[in-house]
């Protein structure tokens, strides 16, 4: 098994984000994906920022990708994800079909990022075709869906063409929408916003009338309210899974590394706390934890 | 610039022609759309009639075949591509690339639409729909403000279709989880958001309650309208602040941008709804027609009628219309 740390979901200061990398380098970490990934005004790190995080990561021995923005929809944004795909160096993450468009244009080998709607080998195949190498699947698809998309003939010749990753720790990216629910939440406009979601390194979590949680605001992005973790299903995954992706926390990403690891054949479970959550890997609402 | 009507019925599709819809769009009764409701939708015999009837009143019929595929049953949705095409509809409105693939190599005239579902919201994302699979149209998710939407037009050779009325979805549609996240069925997999079979209403004396799945969706006073669990337009608590955090109960409505909808080019106006009844259809399907033919003799001239906006807003969610993300200060 490889293990991936997926890109900062959260909008964290640049001090922050180096000394989080910097102890990414000591991590025995396979693939690191870098970059913005949920809203073009986040601009602590930019793109020459990156690459030279880049760059020590990859004299550390690790793979690094850079992952790309979910939502576009200016011009703007447009340039600056056709800078991040003609970087020259390292391979990408497209999270959006314009993304996929651009890269597959460059004739670039791309990873296809949980939000491209790939539900079947069909869509699969092409997108293979259209130079996918890595494929992080939906997070709402379940162990079982993965093995029927991997066991048709078409997956079959292609197998050895690309890679399963699965995202496997975190709170999970649930919705991108164009208002600013972190901004809303401080009764400001998204025009005004001021970067308010700087304040929030966890995002805001947002409780049922009864106590539960049940989602966590993220600027544009709506994550779970629980967080996900299947550090006890990873024994079973080895036959489908070729990565498993762990999404950066401000706390304990790396304590968390560390158990995944340890549990690799199921040598260590984990008993989850109430707030974690693997019901989609079960087939289950991915609020479920089994 | 077309009047695109929604139908989950025959009634329903009887109402929108009567009242001047250009064109309606309709479902198949399974799971291949995004309103894979019950009782809603057309079977191939009745789809058969849907087509004679829209036909005989020399008007379109588009189908929407927009989830994505199931990998045991990718041919239901290859099946539901080959049925409408051979009960004569005019257009097919997908989301799926494997299904946008097989339509352009089976049925290479066929007309599709990119729909809604496939969540392409710039102009390299249209190019991709456009270069590998032909679509003739793209229908524009929710979250554009208008003047991206003009940006858009402006960029791009492909016709565009938006919505002007309806329920407001408020996050990118063919991305948002929300709902399986809840209850295991999604728009991308099920057909379905916030899906009935899930709400449970409590009468606690005080207060009504709406619980989705177990979760406390809102909590309604004896004074206030309880509105349908939607789970994004939920009441809940953030740090102690209790409100609508994602969005509150209202609909979509976009008639003051008729005019500059029109200015752009703007190919089609979608109304939202197949799951509503054919009255509701009838009364949206009336004011849009007059307001549209209002823009297209002297659009200089356009105003929004005081009368209009009563019927809308008598009809939409919580008796509140808003523009949306077409304007920057919703956001």
């Amino acid at each position: 098994m490889q293990y991936s740390l997926g890109p900062v979901l959260y909008f964290w200061p640049k001090a922050t984000m180096q000394a989080f990398y910097r102890q990414a380098i000591e991590q025995p970490l396979d693939v690191v994906y870098l970059g913005e990934t949920v809203c073009s005004k986040r601009r602590e790190l930019k793109l020459a920022d990156y690459m030279s995080i880049a760059h020590e990561l990859r004299e550390a021995g690790k793979q690094v990708c850079l992952s790309t923005m979910t939502l576009l929809e200016a011009p703007s944004e447009l340039r600056e994800l056709k800078r991040y795909c003609e970087n020259g160096e390292f391979l990408l993450e497209a999270n959006d079909m314009s993304a996929v468009q651009m890269l597959h244009e460059a004739g670039l080998p791309f990873v296809g990022g949980a939000a491209i709607n790939c539900y079947n080998q069909h869509t699969l195949s092409l997108l293979i075709d259209q130079g996918m190498i890595r494929w992080l699947m939906p997070v709402e698809l379940s162990g079982d869906w993965l093995a029927s998309i991997l066991r048709q003939p078409e997956i079959q010749q292609r197998r050895h063409l690309f890679a399963t990753e699965v995202f496997a720790f975190g709170h999970l990216p649930l919705a991108w929408s164009a208002r600013c629910f972190t901004a809303r939440s401080e009764n400001r406009h998204k025009d005004q916003c001021e970067l308010c979601c700087i304040r929030y390194p966890k995002g805001r979590t947002v409780t049922s009338q009864d106590g539960r949680d049940v989602f966590v605001l993220n600027g544009i992005q709506t994550q779970s309210g629980e967080r996900y973790n299947l550090v006890n299903q990873l024994p079973g995954m080895h036959s489908q899974v070729d990565m498993v992706r762990l999404s950066p926390e401000i706390d304990d990403t790396w304590v968390w590394l560390e158990r995944f690891r340890a549990n690799e054949q199921g040598e260590a479970p984990v008993a989850l706390a109430n707030n974690e959550c693997n019901g989609y890997w079960l087939k289950l609402a991915g609020m479920m934890q089994q | 610039m077309e009047l695109l009507c929604p139908a989950g019925s025959l009634p329903a599709l009887k109402a929108a022609l009567k009242h001047g819809a250009d064109a309606v769009y309709v479902g198949l009764k399974n799971q291949t759309n995004a309103r894979h409701f019950a009782g809603l939708n057309f079977a191939e015999g009745t789809l058969q009639q849907a087509v004679a009837e829209t036909h005989g009143h020399g008007k379109k019929i588009h189908v929407a075949i927009n989830t994505f595929a199931h990998p045991e049953q990718w041919t239901h949705w290859a099946q539901a591509v080959d049925d409408s095409i051979r009960c004569g509809v005019d257009v097919l409105i997908v989301a799926d690339i494997s299904i946008l693939h097989y339509i352009r190599s089976t049925y290479p005239e066929q007309e599709v639409h990119l729909s809604v579902q496939a969540s392409a919201t710039n102009q390299a994302a249209i190019a991709y729909y456009q270069q590998h699979f032909g679509v003739q149209r793209v229908v524009l998710p929710r979250v554009l403000a208008m003047n991206q939407v003009r940006a858009l037009a402006r960029s791009t050779t492909v016709d565009l279709e938006v919505f002007a009325f309806g329920s407001l979805c408020i996050m990118a549609e063919g991305r948002c989880y929300l709902s399986s996240y809840m209850t295991g069925e999604s728009p991308n997999t099920a057909g379905a958001c916030s899906p009935a079979a899930y709400v449970r209403w409590e009468d606690e004396g005080d207060y009504l309650e709406s619980r989705l799945n177990g979760v406390v969706i809102d909590r309604f006073a004896p004074n206030e309208t309880a509105g349908y669990p939607t789970l994004c337009k939920g009441r809940f608590d953030v740090d102690g602040q209790r409100y609508h955090p994602l969005e509150e109960p209202t609909s979509l409505n976009t008639l003051d941008l008729l005019p500059e909808l029109y200015r752009e080019g703007i190919t089609s106006l979608k109304i939202e709804g197949r799951q509503r009844s054919p009255a509701y259809v009838a009364n949206i399907t009336r004011v849009w027609r007059a307001a549209i033919d209002h823009v297209l003799t002297s659009p200089e001239r356009f105003q929004v009628q005081a009368e209009w906006n009563a019927v809308l807003a008598s009809l939409s969610e919580g008796s509140q219309t808003t523009i949306g993300a077409y304007h920057r200060s919703w956001k």
